[in-house]
């Protein structure tokens, strides 16, 4: 099966996965349970996975890895607009052997690389009462995960208080993540991405102020 | 003064060198092959691959010997083994219509297109010990039949529904309002949530241990949830196996695995919906199992009660009951794990028990007279 | 790094890790809410900790220094083999200090010494859902934590008290997660219910046959199940530690003699290991 896909894309310059995929994937996934489980803080991806995991344009470093960590035959992956190119539908096929999916209701994971036009996080799955962890995980790439409209976060995985300020996103986003989490235990789970660094918003928390 | 108990590790390295001892058993006496194993407690090792969910007879016949001949042991072994499978992907659905009989019988009608074909069994053994077995006895020769077994054997089930005398088979003709193109659930990769499907239920069933799938049936015979049953067919033999490679886009024949299934039917007496007719109850083994493809059926049948609007009040008939403990792997490891120490809750108990006997003297007085 | 012949790092193929790391995310993200999973055949039995098993193999790494613990115990045997699994299939190190250790595996207790940030720790889990006792059936459980209907838990408890003058739980100790999810504790003492609270460490629990994983994320509030007039406490013991005198760690009653003889020492044994070199290095 790798065979004929390697075949297909031959003619064109297919980029690396991760360098090394067990042990990179274990640290990628490390990076993104740590923000996962400290909503708002910046982690940044090991020297070693930024420096030589391909990613496909518009895709950068901490885009391209945490799909590939996290992403397989059992989840079908949505992309925007903007990511939904031949390049990065090739290297997905190829590196994580993903289902695309045009339906974002019906991502396990979807990927944003045009923040500014994304839909409404309920757009994604939201998972149901009985079943809230079948909900899409949502990475969005934003140009940067500081300087922009600062949020105040709390909850779990926050001591006291949180303040996050990633840039570019549009107007109605503070909404959105307010909206996100007060449906909880339904919802979806932000990884936001940027260069070599990611932070998560998780549906548990919450915005103050 | 006291010391904590130590060398946990060096008492785990001679416990194993001490069982190892005792699966070999005396030197002396002849070490077992895996070909004997396989060959002459093949029934043994059709358990164990059916419950096992590995068709390998060699690995099987490992298991067994590893495991000192404890086949739910055996059963684990193959399963661990099993986990770290790469997975190609999945087979063509196996045709039991084509497979070259072994055996077949139908309680349901006296003869039939193909006949009755008794085949390997114990069914008319006198049971007497045979010791000219224990003198290593060479067995006489089975007689060749006159002529061979014919080609075309229909199922029985297929020829009741020539006469639309029993429900459709959600096998040929796909679920009313699924696509055909839907692939059958793994529960060995998604965890079993309720209601299962046919498919789930089928495949946790034929995973299951065979002794608690043989006491729910027989509990159903007995009362407790009746289904009516007749054994339509039984039918043993070989079956190929056909594998559709992604790049290939045809399926290629990779192989001949023995199976034995069992199609139950059930009488049924009809719903406002539904005419009456017989109803099926499906069971299917590696191997040579039909103690356990006849239970699994008579099971299957049982967990329908709530589709097809009977009562569903009895054990058999309980899905999450009974696809929740079928597994021997897990039930052997849950019930066995009360070894493990439990000093820690044990002694919240101990304080707590101390406590309110200390809260109720009288109470105290009265245990220990 | 060195992994047994034959097997991946950590045992398990990278498409069960991710199967499970995916789980592990969700959980984090709904604290307290049991997440399915594909669990799989474990080379230990299932009731043995195969689901904390699965978890720390899905997390852990070549920069990973692991711990295991059952009943508070470095050396008791199943923690010594399943220390031994990890150390042979994933080649990581191990330590018996609880603040050196970034992952700690554990059944039946929580560390005495407290946890940092960055520190995980993973609870092996026999029966996930609180639930079960009250209700078995899955199906209807589903339900009720959908609603977060747990009526039926606090008539329990207060049965207790009407019959007992007393909460009659001792361990595995109902606890409700963020003010949301009632979560099962897996069986530890309810002296150590507290330590979960707003612990900087990041919880993770597994049950391996009953195929669920769940969190608690670091920070998170997590009590445990009272009555205005009835406040939760936990165990205390009028007698000290054996071997390193301390009176306010979980301990264990041992038994002397056929004559009613007792002792009792420390459950965890790194904790009271450190204290007795603490006590021996002041006499020096």
């Amino acid at each position: 099966m790798t065979m004929k896909m390697a075949m297909d894309t031959g003619a064109d310059a297919l980029l690396p996965g991760l360098g090394d995929p067990v042990i990179d994937s274990q640290r990628v996934f490390r990076a993104v349970l740590d923000a996962m489980a400290r909503p708002g803080t910046l982690h940044e991806l090991p020297q070693a996975v930024a420096g030589s995991v391909g990613a496909p344009a518009p895709f950068e470093a901490a885009t391209a890895a945490v799909v590939l960590a996290l992403a397989d035959q059992e989840t079908p992956v949505w992309l925007d607009p903007s990511a939904d190119c031949a390049a990065v539908r090739q290297h997905l096929r190829f590196h994580c052997g993903c289902p695309l999916t045009g339906n974002a209701a019906a991502a396990v994971f979807a990927v944003v690389a045009d923040p500014g036009a994304m839909p409404p996080l309920s757009a994604f799955d939201q998972g149901s009462d009985e079943f809230p962890d079948r909900s899409t995980t949502v990475i969005v790439q934003v140009p940067a995960l500081t300087g922009g409209a600062p949020l105040e976060l709390a909850g779990p995985g926050i001591r006291d208080r949180v303040r996050f300020a990633p840039g570019g996103l549009p107007a109605g986003f503070r909404r959105w993540v307010a909206d996100n989490h007060a449906g909880f235990p339904r919802g979806v789970d932000l990884i936001l991405t940027s260069g070599a660094r990611l932070a998560a918003l998780p549906r548990s928390t919450r915005l103050e102020g | 003064m006291y010391v904590a108990v130590k060398g946990g590790e060096k008492a785990i390295d001679n416990a194993h060198r001490l069982m190892a001892e005792e699966r070999r058993g005396d030197p002396a006496v002849p070490e077992l092959g895996l070909d004997q194993i396989a060959e002459q407690l093949g029934l043994a090792v059709d358990r164990v691959m059916t419950e096992g969910s590995v068709h390998d007879r060699e690995l099987a016949a490992l298991a067994v010997k590893q495991a000192q001949g404890d086949l739910v042991e055996a059963v684990f072994l193959l399963r661990a083994y099993r986990t770290t499978l790469p997975r190609f992907g999945g087979s063509e659905p196996i045709d039991t219509a084509a497979m070259a009989i072994r055996r077949r019988i139908s309680s349901a009608f006296k003869d039939l297109p193909g006949g009755q074909v008794l085949g390997p069994t114990y069914d008319y053994t006198h049971r007497l010990l045979d010791f000219t077995l224990a003198a290593e006895g060479t067995p006489e020769p089975a007689a060749l039949a006159e002529q061979p077994v014919e080609a075309q054997m229909p199922r029985v089930a297929d020829v009741l529904g020539h006469e639309g005398l029993i429900e459709r088979s959600v096998e040929a003709d796909g679920p009313a309002n699924a696509t055909a193109e839907e692939p059958p659930g793994d529960l060995t990769r998604q965890p079993l949530s309720f209601p299962a499907g046919r498919d789930l239920r089928l495949q946790n069933l034929a995973r299951g241990d065979e002794g608690f799938l043989l006491a729910l049936a027989y509990s159903s015979q007995r009362g407790y949830g009746n289904t009516h049953p007749f054994a339509g067919e039984i039918r043993m033999g070989d079956v190929t196996v056909e594998f559709a490679p992604e790049e290939l886009g045809f399926a290629v024949e990779i192989g001949t695995i023995t199976v034995t299934e069992c199609q139950m039917i059930n009488q049924f007496k009809g719903s406002k919906d539904v005419p009456p007719q017989f109803t099926r109850g499906y069971g299917l083994t590696f191997g040579q199992s039909e103690r356990k493809a006849m239970a699994m059926a008579l099971v299957d049948r049982s967990l329908r009660a709530g589709e097809l609007g009977e009562d569903a009040v009895n054990p058999v008939q309980d899905e999450e009951f009974v696809l929740a403990h079928s597994d021997n792997v897990e039930a052997s490891g849950f019930v066995q794990h009360l070894k493990l120490p439990h000093y820690v809750d044990f002694q919240s108990e101990l304080e707590l028990i101390r406590r309110l006997r200390a809260a109720t003297p009288t109470a105290d007085r009265e245990t220990a007279e | 790094m060195t992994s047994a012949p034959g097997y991946n790092f950590a045992y398990l193929d990278e498409q069960t890790k991710r199967m499970i790391r995916r789980a592990i995310l969700k959980a984090v993200a709904i604290p307290g809410y049991q997440v399915p999973f594909g669990s799989r055949e474990m080379p230990l039995p299932y009731g043995w900790g195969t689901g904390g098993i699965q978890v720390t193999a899905a997390v852990i790494g070549p920069e990973d220094r692991l711990k295991v613990i059952d009943q508070g115990a470095d050396d008791t045997t199943n923690a010594v083999s399943i220390r031994r699994f990890f150390a042979r299939t994933a080649g990581v190190a191990t330590t018996e200090r609880t603040a050196a250790a970034t992952v700690i595996q554990t059944r039946h207790r929580i560390p005495e010494t407290p946890l940092s940030e960055g520190q995980i720790l993973v609870y092996q889990v026999p029966i996930p859902e609180p639930l079960r006792w009250l209700e078995p059936r899955e199906t209807e459980t589903r339900k009720m934590h959908a609603l977060a209907d747990y009526g039926a838990m606090h008539v329990k408890l207060y049965e207790d008290i009407a019959r007992f003058g007393r909460i009659a739980t001792t361990y595995d100790y109902p606890v409700l997660v963020n003010g949301r999810y009632l979560m099962r504790p897996s069986p530890i003492p309810k002296f150590d219910n507290p330590k979960m609270n707003m612990n900087p460490a990041l919880q993770l629990f597994g049950a391996g046959r009953e195929k669920r994983i769940y969190a608690v994320p670091p920070y998170t509030p997590v009590k445990s199940l009272d009555f205005e007039d009835h406040p939760f406490e936990i165990q205390s013991w009028d007698q000290a530690c054996a071997l390193c005198g301390g009176t306010d760690s979980f301990l264990d009653e041992v038994v002397t003699d056929d004559r009613g003889g007792r002792i009792y020492v420390c459950s965890d044994t790194h904790h009271c290991a450190t204290r007795r070199d603490a006590v021996q290095e002041a006499a020096e």
